[in-house]
């Protein structure tokens, strides 16, 4: 195509005026790339916990929500540990609309050989867990054996590597994949290996021993059959167990959730700012330019270029830009975000899922259309007017 | 060839007085011959350019006609029209028409290139040297002399071998001697090689390489 390197040629020999356009366009593209990537990470997070969680109602002693955060233990892993009478189990299962319950035990290591940080060792019942089992099936075909782990994607051991808790050497079966949440960074094993880690860290002076009853457990995850309410339940189960408190998953998640609409917000705001402000800019530009290449485009109609060609060749010109900026701009944006996203996870302190490299690359081949399509319409104006004036006419004014 | 006027005007909103407009050029009719030199001289601001442009093309009358092989130029679609202009026309205008972010070739071949034509590269050696731009060939046109510019344009006007030529005042900036060499190479243009020739100058040695000469008194032509 001879007018296509026309364009080209325009642009490389003004390359300052290109850049500049090229800038502007990437600031769109940044924008609109980074923005929805955040949004959209958070949003994972969010999906991704909620479903971790699992349950409507989860039952901790009484005593815990004075120890411990459960917002910061699912959301950012923090450590922590309370126990209560295996029996509420059962007294749960009692409960009319209960369809589910499965235990859970929680005990906060010391510094552990494979971790610079304290890690939280969760124990689960492979029979009846519905929360962790199903996610750690994707990655181990089988049951956790005795003294078998699985480790959360941030924990730094790999598959049949040995770590070292409480001085009882477990084997690593599985790594999970990432959640998004605190469950990261959390090992889990079966009840048996639990029951023998607690009785290391009694051993090493660590208590947990409860008054009554041999066998402890920390949290009970209940869901509700169908049709139930999920508030009866909670009450009823309340009202049933002393000492013991339901806490509902949602109001534990609202905080989140109104947060990461929080965000949305503003950075839905700040997508909506850069682009009127950049697009102010662009249509200024571009009345700029064309003004100053007013002479150009007269000298190329004055030897025979029709208004379609003139036309063509600066919507193929400010696309060009546009590529060039989209491209520049989308990659900024990935290059600042993927490799930082533990960085943004800690300072937004939200659970935070980055989207999978196809969804990425989709998002990101739609914010380089987006953008090329808007450098190319916003020199449409610009060019409209310029070839509405005859050639002659345009020939005078350019003078 | 044959470009034909008939009762053709221009008006222009008057800036000051009493009447609304103004014709910058009166109704006239006129003929541009194959193989003559028309020369058309006249005070600045008389309708000089307004009239050349509206021969090439360039400039929508307000009223008449012009007419090239019978075919009315403002009548044509501006696809047509600007097709035509590339193939029949080549224009030398009034001021700088080089692109300055082409080479002195490029600028050349550019209406070609327009329009992918071949390139008529043999040409345009050949009118670089004529005119004395070989040695600028590969020059960025950002760089030129205003002389130089306007030679350039007269280059590019004439490699494309249009059957008309027109070219307003296309020895303004240029010293005697090149004048000279413009002129007569219009004038071989005419006279060896069948082309019509439209040429606005004050240049009073013009008149000696003309074959008709015009003349324009406050937009009303008359023929000398
Ligand atoms: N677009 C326009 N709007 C209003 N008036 C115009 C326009 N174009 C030309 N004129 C007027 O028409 C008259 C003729 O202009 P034109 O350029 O044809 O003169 P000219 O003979 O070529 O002058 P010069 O020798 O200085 O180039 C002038 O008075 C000019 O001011
Ligand atoms: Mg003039």
């Amino acid at each position: 195509m001879k007018r296509f390197s026309l364009s080209v040629r325009s642009l490389l020999r003004k390359p300052g005026r290109t850049a500049a356009l090229a800038l502007l366009t990437a600031f769109l593209a940044l924008a609109v790339f980074g923005g929805s990537v955040v949004v959209l990470s958070l949003r994972n997070g969010l999906n991704s916990l909620e479903a971790r969680l699992g349950a409507d109602i989860i039952l901790v002693p009484s005593e815990a929500q004075s120890k411990v955060s459960f917002q910061n233990m699912f959301l950012q892993g923090t450590t922590g540990a309370f126990y209560m009478d295996a029996s509420v189990l059962d007294k749960a299962l009692e409960v009319n609309g209960v369809e589910k319950a499965a235990p859970q035990t929680f005990l906060a290591s010391l510094k552990a050989d494979c971790c610079s940080v304290k890690i939280q060792v969760i124990g689960i019942d492979p029979e009846t867990d519905f929360t962790v089992q199903p996610w750690i099936s994707r990655s181990l075909a089988r049951e956790l054996g005795n003294m078998d782990v699985a480790v959360g994607c941030k924990v730094e051991a790999g598959v049949g590597e040995i770590i070292r808790i409480y001085d009882q050497r477990c084997k690593v079966v599985a790594q999970l994949e990432s959640t998004g949440t605190g469950l990261d960074t959390a090992v889990y094993c079966s009840m048996d290996t639990m029951n023998a880690l607690l009785k290391a860290a009694e051993d090493k002076g660590v208590s947990h021993k409860i008054e009554s009853g041999d066998q402890v457990i920390s949290a009970v995850y209940v869901k509700v059959r169908d049709g139930y309410s999920i508030d009866t339940v909670n009450s009823q189960l309340t009202g049933r167990l002393r000492k013991v408190t339901a806490v509902r998953t949602r109001s534990m998640l609202t905080g989140v959730s109104d947060s990461l609409a929080g965000i949305s917000r503003t950075v839905t705001a700040l997508i909506v700012a850069v682009w009127a402000l950049a697009l102010v800019i662009l249509l200024l530009a571009y009345a700029l330019i064309i003004r100053e290449r007013n002479r150009e485009f007269a000298v190329l109609r004055l030897i025979g270029a029709s208004r379609r060609m003139l036309s063509g060749m600066v919507l193929t010109e400010s696309a060009l830009c546009g590529l060039l900026g989209g491209l520049a701009g989308t990659g900024l944006a990935a290059l600042a975000l993927f490799p930082f996203a533990q960085l943004i996870e800690s300072a937004l302190n939200l659970p935070y899922l980055m989207p999978d490299a196809g969804t990425a690359l989709l998002l990101a081949a739609g914010t380089v259309l987006l953008t090329v399509m808007v450098a190319a319409l916003s020199s449409m104006a610009a060019a409209c007017r310029l070839s509405r004036v005859d050639p002659g006419t345009a020939l005078r004014e350019g003078t | 060839m044959n470009l034909n006027a008939e009762g053709l005007s221009k008006q222009y909103p008057r800036k000051t007085g009493t009447a609304n407009y103004f014709y910058a050029v009166n109704p006239l009719d006129l003929a541009v011959r194959s193989g003559e030199v028309a020369v058309l001289t006249g005070r600045s601001g008389s309708g000089k350019t307004t009239l050349l442009n509206m021969l090439a093309g360039l400039l929508r009358p307000s009223e008449g006609t012009v007419r090239l092989d019978g075919v009315d130029l403002y009548a044509l679609s501006d696809n047509d029209l600007s097709r035509l202009r590339s193939e029949k026309t080549g224009v030398v205008p009034q001021g700088g028409s080089v692109i300055d972010t082409l080479t002195v070739l490029e600028n050349i071949l550019l209406p070609a290139q327009l329009y992918g034509r071949a390139l008529p590269v043999d040409a345009a050696q050949q009118w670089l040297e004529r005119l004395g731009l070989a040695p600028l060939r590969d020059v960025r046109a950002a760089g030129l002399s205003g002389g130089e510019r306007r030679r350039v344009a007269i280059a590019r006007a004439l490699a494309q071998d249009p059957v008309l030529i027109f070219a307003d005042e296309p020895t303004g900036d240029l010293d005697d001697e090149n004048t000279r060499l413009v002129l007569s190479a219009f004038r071989a243009c005419a006279h060896e090689n069948g082309q019509a020739v439209f040429i606005v100058t004050h240049e009073s040695d013009a008149l000696q390489y003309a074959d008709r000469v015009y003349r324009m008194e406050s937009g009303q032509l008359s023929e000398a």
